[in-house]
Parts: structure tokens; sequence; C-alpha cells
């Protein structure tokens, strides 16, 4: 396994006060693709947004318990959310492209932070274009508006923007479900290449997704009073072919959930 | 609720019957072939010979059946391992069936020689086997992998008959040199029947394999 990058420990979610998410405890491992599936309502998507205080721009969120990102609880008062979502990127379901020109959407996050340098700019929308897999496509039509671009080439597009930033950490939240199958097999070609770099966390209704592209994976379920919980956690090999936990597997053999 | 999952589950029980069949067919082909030694009765082996056909058949249907439940249910855990276990299975017992069709052609063979002695491990060597490959059976249909593996100690005993069976022609064959060849087909027949419960044995291996998740060789 590889070195831990985020250790989520002892994590509770309320929205007001109902308990969206049970006590959490799970390591997620760095340069690799981690999964978490489960029936809709389970909470994945509230999970994968306390990984970068997403879940902060909701209103009456309360969080409990710590996220620890390399060595630091990234719930502590001293930090910046600003740099923690650099660090920490993300991408949604559907491409949500900036009504802007290809080279700026992702140039976007480089001039909030400051950078006027043009050269250094081009530099680094290129380099985030050719990670993610889109450069050849949109090389000559840099100026043209992202939203000309079918939704794979946004979607793609939307993590060349996630990645100029330079994340180390990218949350996906249903990445592909808006794409066709072609499509979504890039976005998970893409995937592959990208955690030679990138811890990738991926969260997914797309059983077979998961089973393809992740390396972990993390089955979470509700509890009778509808608050998420973790299941059962490991290696995507092994959940997919023995789980240990009847729960997982009625549900990944589609007689639950 | 209804379970949404009630169509694959018909299929796959219709795909454990259609092993648990096939299965069948090739321990009678055995057992019939064996008869047909015994009591010199070529009609009986060739009934084995022509009957193979019919679980060659059921080989290739059964592994046609479990491919496209793979491309159209995408079956995982516990159903991916009893589809896996399934593809294993009727490969051994195709090829015991084959066995049987083997022994049945020696059968035919040496009809129109006089018997060179009366038959007494080849028989027992028989019905070890097929106990053998009877629990197998019957452990895939009840999931029981303490009879698979309590089956699989038996091939031992299997052996040990085969290598008496072994000596004991090869003492005709010292004796006499006009019992070679009768006595090295007996040694064929001997060893297949040793394979008939290697077979037998990989079955009880692959039940293991579906119920618990773990592959592992039970008796090498």
């Amino acid at each position: 396994m590889n070195n831990i990058k985020i250790s989520v420990k002892n994590l509770n979610i309320y929205y007001g006060n109902f308990l969206a998410l049970k006590d959490i405890t799970l390591d997620i491992p760095e340069k690799s693709i981690t999964a978490i599936i489960g029936p809709s309502g389970c909470g994945k998507s509230t999970f994968l947004r306390a990984l970068n205080r997403m879940n902060e721009l909701l209103p009456n969120v309360r969080t409990e318990g710590e996220v620890i990102l390399d060595g630091q609880n990234i719930y502590n008062d001293d930090v910046d959310l600003v740099s923690l979502r650099r660090k920490v990127g993300m991408v949604f379901q559907r491409p949500n492209p900036f009504p802007k020109s290809i080279f700026e959407n992702v140039a976007f996050g480089l001039r909030i932070q400051g950078i006027k340098n043009r050269e250094q700019i081009e530099e680094i929308v290129e380099l985030s274009l050719r990670r993610a897999a889109l450069w050849d496509e949109v090389k000559d039509k840099l100026h043209k508006s992202a939203l000309e671009l079918s939704g794979g080439q946004q979607q793609r597009l939307c993590i060349a923007r996630a990645l100029a930033v330079q994340p180390e950490v990218i949350l996906m939240d249903e990445p592909a479900s808006a794409l066709d199958p072609i499509a979504t097999l890039r976005i998970e070609d893409l995937m592959r290449e990208l955690k030679e770099e990138y811890t990738i966390v991926i969260v997914t209704h797309n059983m077979q997704q998961a089973a393809r592209v992740s390396d972990f994976t993390a089955f979470f379920l509700t509890d009778d009073n509808r608050a998420g919980m973790l299941i059962e956690y490991g290696r995507t090999s092994e959940i997919f072919t023995m789980p240990k936990d009847p729960r997982t597997e009625g549900y990944i053999t589609g007689r639950y959930g | 609720m209804v379970n949404p999952r009630h169509i694959f589950d018909e299929e796959l029980r219709n795909l454990r019957a259609d092993l648990l069949r096939m299965g069948t067919l090739a321990r009678e082909a055995v057992d019939k072939s064996i008869k047909a030694l015994i009591n010199r009765d070529t009609n009986l082996a060739e009934e084995v010979i022509v009957g193979d056909d019919i679980i060659d058949k059921m080989d290739l249907d059964i592994e046609m059946k479990c491919m496209e439940l793979i491309a159209r249910q995408q079956p995982m855990a516990r159903d991916l391992r009893t589809i896996g276990t399934i593809l294993k299975t009727i490969t051994d017992l195709e090829r015991i069936a084959d066995h049987a069709v083997d022994i049945a052609k020696i059968v035919k063979i040496l009809a129109d020689q006089p018997p060179l002695k009366p038959y007494i491990d080849i028989p027992r060597m028989c019905e070890l086997s097929l106990s053998m490959l009877d629990d197998a059976l019957k452990s895939f249909v009840s999931e029981d992998t303490e009879l698979a593996k309590k089956m699989c100690e038996r091939d031992d005993l299997v052996d040990a008959l085969y290598n008496q069976v072994f000596r004991e022609l090869l003492t005709y064959m010292m004796e006499d040199p006009k019992a070679v060849v009768r006595a090295l087909y007996l040694i064929f027949v001997a060893r297949f029947l040793e394979r008939v419960a290697d077979h037998a044995t990989n079955v009880g291996e692959r039940v293991i394999y579906m119920v618990t998740g773990v592959l592992k060789e039970l008796n090498v």
C-alpha cells in the first residue's frame, strides 16, 4: 500500500440535527484511485465534499472528527480554505466550464492566484490540457468558447482547469455520469494516467466503473436512521471478487440497495 | 421488495442445474465403461462412445451461457465466483467423459482377446473415483466445503490403487510376453480412472473457491 495521503478519523457530518455521515474512519493512499460506492443517499458526495471542506458552502452543516491531509487536520481553525481547495481540487458530475474561451477556462485559477506572466500562464495551460488528454483536440481553437466542446471534452477541460492550479488530490463526483460510454472510458483512461502524480477519490454510482478504474473501494450504506456508514473498505480486486461483509455482497451483486 | 436480480438468479440456477446434469452424464459414462470392461460388453462400450457427443455439446452450451451471463449481467463477488467455478468445472467433467470414451475403446479392443485376469482393483478404483465425483457434485449443490475437502483426501487412495495395479500388471508382462498388450491396455484403464479422481479433486477445489473465495490445491 502507498503512503497515506488523507486520513479520515471518526468523521460525523450533520445537516442541522440530521446525522448524514456517522463515524467514518478511512485512510486514502496517495497516488492511487479510491472509489466510494453505495446507494443514493448514503453520504458518498457528503463524504467527498468533506475532504476539501466544500460542505461548509451549504447552510447548517456541522462536521466533527478529523480529516488529516499530509499530517494536518484540514478542520483546524488556522487552515486557509483557498489554499486547501487549491491543493484538493474537484470535478463535478455535469461538466461546468465557464462561458469563456477554452484557454481562459484553464487560466482562470492562475489569474485568481495573481499570476500575470503571459508566458507562464500559456505554459501551464498547455501542460494542463496535455495532462487532461485534451491538447491535441483543442490546440488550434484555444480562443473559441468552451461551450462549443462536446460533453466529454468539456469534462476533460474541467479536469485541466483543476490541474492548472497544481493540486495534489482530485475529488471527482460522478465525473462520467453525464457522458456517453466512449467519453466515459476516456475519462477513466485519463484517471489512470493522472494517478501517477495525483491522489484521486471518485464517487460513482456505476459499480463497473469503480471495478474498472479504482485501486481501493469503500462501500457506504445508511443505517436505520438514514445515517451514512462505511461498511467495508479494501482493495478493489478483493471487494469485487470476495467482499467480507454480506451487505457489500448484496449491493455489488445487485440484490440490495 | 422484489429481488431486482431475480431473472439473473434464475439463469444462474439453470446453469447450476445444467452443470449437474452434465456431471451425472459424465459419471454414468465412466460407470458404464467399466461395466462394459468387466462384462466384455461391446454394445455398452459403443453406447459410451456415442453418448459422448451429448456431453461435448453440453460443455460448449454451458460455456456460451456463462460467457453471455458475464457479458450481459456483469456478475460480481459470489456470482462471479460461481460462474468461474462452472466454467472451470465443465472442462473437468468433459475430460472425465473423454476418459470414459478412452476406456470404452479399449473394451472394444480387448473383446477379441482372452481375458488376462479377473478384475479386482480396477472396479475398486472406479468405485472410489466415482464416489469422489459424486461428493464433488454434491458439495457443489449443497455448497458444502467440508464434504469437498474430505472428498479430495480420497485421491491418495486412488493413487495407491493405481500403483498397485501398475506393479501387478508389470509382473504379468514380465512373466508372459503374450500378456503385454492386454496388460498395457489395462494399465491405461487404471490410469484413466486415476485421472477421473484428479478431475474430481479439481471440482472440489473449485467448490471451495466458489464458497470461500480461497483458491488452493487440495491434493498435489
